[in-house]
């Protein structure tokens, strides 16, 4: 441990580290550019309360910011994980509605098991329906040499619409044009964490979402199998060359991307919060969200997990803007400024490692110079 | 026979942004530059030109509201496409990433504007664009009622576009020397064609027909702007990789994806189809497995550019 905490100091870690927060602060300043121009009086009034986000309520604040992250954490560990393995995954969306309509669906329809149970049945289908939705372009990569960015956007529209019909068909509500309440065995269970954050919806979710940190972290680091993945995506040739299953390995890392953005679903909407899917011709912005966490997070899973808490925490700060009559969606605004400022961080990381190359460099001419001093010495 | 109008019709209104998107995508692509950002620039695209209408429809109205809003859409796309261009060219950053967040940032943007401006995000237009029949040519049988009633005129003006684009990037000089950066940035670069300049132009010009398609696509089907152009943009891209980055089979792939879609939005409207028990959801998905299956049967011998996505560097050369 020790020694990767000074790998992290010396290495890429640090400059990766460095880059990011650099993005968010750029993202941060292009905010209060936008509030400025908007409306003068009231900017700073506005801006102050994204940057205290979760912080401004004490601890129901928290508790909402953690309730938020869980989901994008997720989804975002699906993105990021299929990142590693040198596939881009902007179908999270889909996966994720696949999972929700699967675990509803379970938590509505199979009252007949017992309380236990019945949350954990809901979960395991939520995992198929994602690794299911998320196989389909894995396949058609593999064996059709189809791009996977544009397979998985076509499945995140397929999948809406599936659902809506599904839902529809199933357990519609509609008279609300909702789906029905799940059943109460079927919600997470809160474990005592509403008592440490009263009035707020968390439940065991966000640590379940902690569990697949580690869980996706472990795979990657410490597995042959997360290595082959990882091998695939630096150099499919090489991979190839080496004896490594490509196609396997495509097919199994979009499995297991879907099944984590899936659990995403059955984190949210079993969370017994009053949030219901409804029938509406839009993509799930949690999927999207996705997206901004992974690259924010780098897809490192660790960072994926202090990622989806920052997103969290401003888009809580983005709903209490509107005391100040800002729209909230200057936060995705800033998401994507940070976004965007990332993809830039060439720039920075070439000056980081210039910066370095020249400190070696100098290090190494005294010591050429002290080896040459001792020589003439003896 | 009404029937087979309607359909022909209505496949223009779907069929004609597609085009306009996918000819402008195939420019920035074959230059070398991979632009998932289309999405968002169409976005940006119709949100400017429906607000540039909103603005001034009360002084102006009719075809040279139009044109001239057509001609702010294009300098608005253009200039946010630069964006994408600075990152992916200047910066060599990942082209899937800024692409992405561009994306994110235009329904974003759109949203934001409408209601710090006008207090909802739907932006209303009048449209006092459409054409009942265009005269003298209206009046030909068959092929008057085809294409030349109940329309707009940005059907025309998409397939000038597209033919102009067509001829540009194979029998001029610069449609000749922009493949070559899409090949092999390096041997255009010995014999002194300035890449970065060339993908500039790339995406430039995918940036100002994205903004077209993006106002033509919204202007038939609607009366307001919702900061949402139903993934056309991401269509646009697959009506690309399914014609294969050629101009020809971009065409067809276009007017494929726009029947799709027509029998999808307007299927009600046609006896045989309404007198089937399918439901609607079945119809709204079919242009989207239509597309991955062409995909499917498509992508084994891609023709994509070669140095597609590969940012240029000098000293790789």
């Amino acid at each position: 441990m020790k020694g990767e905490l000074r790998n992290f100091w010396k290495g890429e870690g640090l400059v990766n580290f460095c880059s990011s927060i650099l993005a968010v602060a750029w993202g941060l300043i292009f905010g209060l550019f936008i509030l400025i121009i908007s409306n003068p009086q009231q900017a700073y009034s506005g801006f102050m309360m994204i940057m205290q986000g979760g912080f401004t309520d004490g601890i129901q604040g928290i508790g909402q910011v953690l309730y938020l992250a869980t989901p994008i954490i997720m989804t975002g560990l699906s993105v990021g994980f299929a990142f590693k393995t040198g596939l881009f995954n902007i179908g999270a969306a889909g996966q994720f509605t696949a999972g929700a309509f699967a675990a509803v669906f379970v938590g509505v329809k199979f009252t007949f098991l017992p309380v236990g149970v019945h949350c954990l049945v809901a979960l395991l289908a939520a995992l198929l329906a994602g690794a299911l939705w998320g196989m389909i372009p894995g396949l058609l990569k593999a064996f059709f040499n189809v791009n996977e960015v544009i397979a998985s956007i076509m499945m995140n529209y397929i999948g809406m619409y599936m659902v809506n019909m599904l839902i529809q068909r199933t357990v519609y509500d509609q008279i609300k044009n909702q789906t029905q309440p799940v059943a109460p065995g079927a919600n997470l269970p809160r474990a005592g964490l509403d008592k440490l954050f009263p009035g707020t919806n968390i439940n065991i979710g966000i640590l379940v979402a902690v569990l697949f940190v580690i869980i996706i972290y472990m795979i990657l680091n410490k597995t042959t199998f997360g290595y082959e993945l990882k091998a695939c995506g630096k150099n499919p040739n090489a991979s190839r060359y080496a004896g490594i299953n490509e196609k396997r390995n495509i097919v199994l890392s979009m499995v297991i991307s879907g099944a984590l953005s899936g659990m995403g679903g059955a984190l949210l909407y079993l969370a017994n919060s009053g949030r219901y899917m409804q029938v509406l011709d839009v993509i799930s912005p949690e999927g999207f969200a996705g997206i901004s966490v992974a690259l924010l997070g780098l897809s490192n899973p660790i960072g994926i997990l202090f990622a989806g808490l920052f997103i969290g925490h401003i888009t809580v700060g983005g709903y209490n803007m509107q005391l100040f009559d800002f729209a909230p969606e200057v936060i995705d605004m800033i998401i994507a400024a940070i976004i965007y400022c990332g993809a830039l961080s060439l720039l920075f990381r070439n000056l980081m490692s210039r910066i370095r190359m020249q400190k070696s460099r100098k290090a190494e001419r005294t010591g050429q110079k002290q080896n040459a001093k001792e020589e003439r010495e003896s | 026979m009404s029937v087979v109008y309607f359909i022909v019709q209505q496949t223009m209104f779907f069929a004609i942004p597609l085009l306009i998107v996918a000819i402008g995508a195939m420019y920035s692509e074959r230059s070398g530059v991979i632009n998932i950002a289309l999405e968002g620039i169409m976005i940006m695209g119709a949100f400017v030109g429906i607000f540039f209408i909103n603005a001034f429809q009360d002084s102006m109205s009719g075809q040279g509201l139009l044109l001239l809003t057509i001609l702010v859409v294009g300098i608005a796309g253009g200039l946010f496409s630069l964006l994408h261009a600075f990152a992916s060219i200047n910066m060599k950053a990942d082209q899937t990433i800024s692409g992405t967040a561009l994306n994110m940032f235009a329904p974003a943007f759109a949203i934001f504007t409408a209601r710090m401006i006008q207090g909802v995000q739907q932006v209303q237009f009048a449209d006092t664009f459409h054409v009942a029949k265009v005269p003298v040519l209206g009046d030909i049988p068959v092929i008057g009622s085809l294409f030349f009633q109940n329309c707009y005129i940005t059907t025309y003006l998409g397939i000038a576009i597209f033919l102009a684009a067509a001829y540009v990037i194979k029998h001029t000089r610069f449609g000749l020397r922009l493949r070559a950066c899409g090949e092999h940035p390096g041997a255009a670069d010995s014999v002194g064609v300035n890449v970065a300049r060339i993908r500039y132009a790339g995406v430039i010009i995918s940036g100002v027909l994205a903004g077209i398609g993006g106002l033509v696509f919204v202007i038939p089907t609607s009366t307001n702007f919702n900061a949402s152009v139903a993934g056309y943009g991401f269509l646009a891209i697959a009506v690309l990789i399914f014609g294969q980055w050629r101009s020809n089979k971009i065409l067809m792939a276009a007017f494929f994806f726009g029947v799709m879609k027509t029998l999808a939005s307007a299927y009600s409207a046609i006896p045989f189809l309404k007198s089937i028990p399918i439901p609607n959801e079945v119809y709204k998905m079919i242009p989207y497995v239509a597309t991955l299956i062409v995909l499917a049967f498509s992508s084994k011998n891609s023709q994509a550019p070669k140095a597609e996505g590969i940012p240029y560097d000098k000293g790789s050369r």
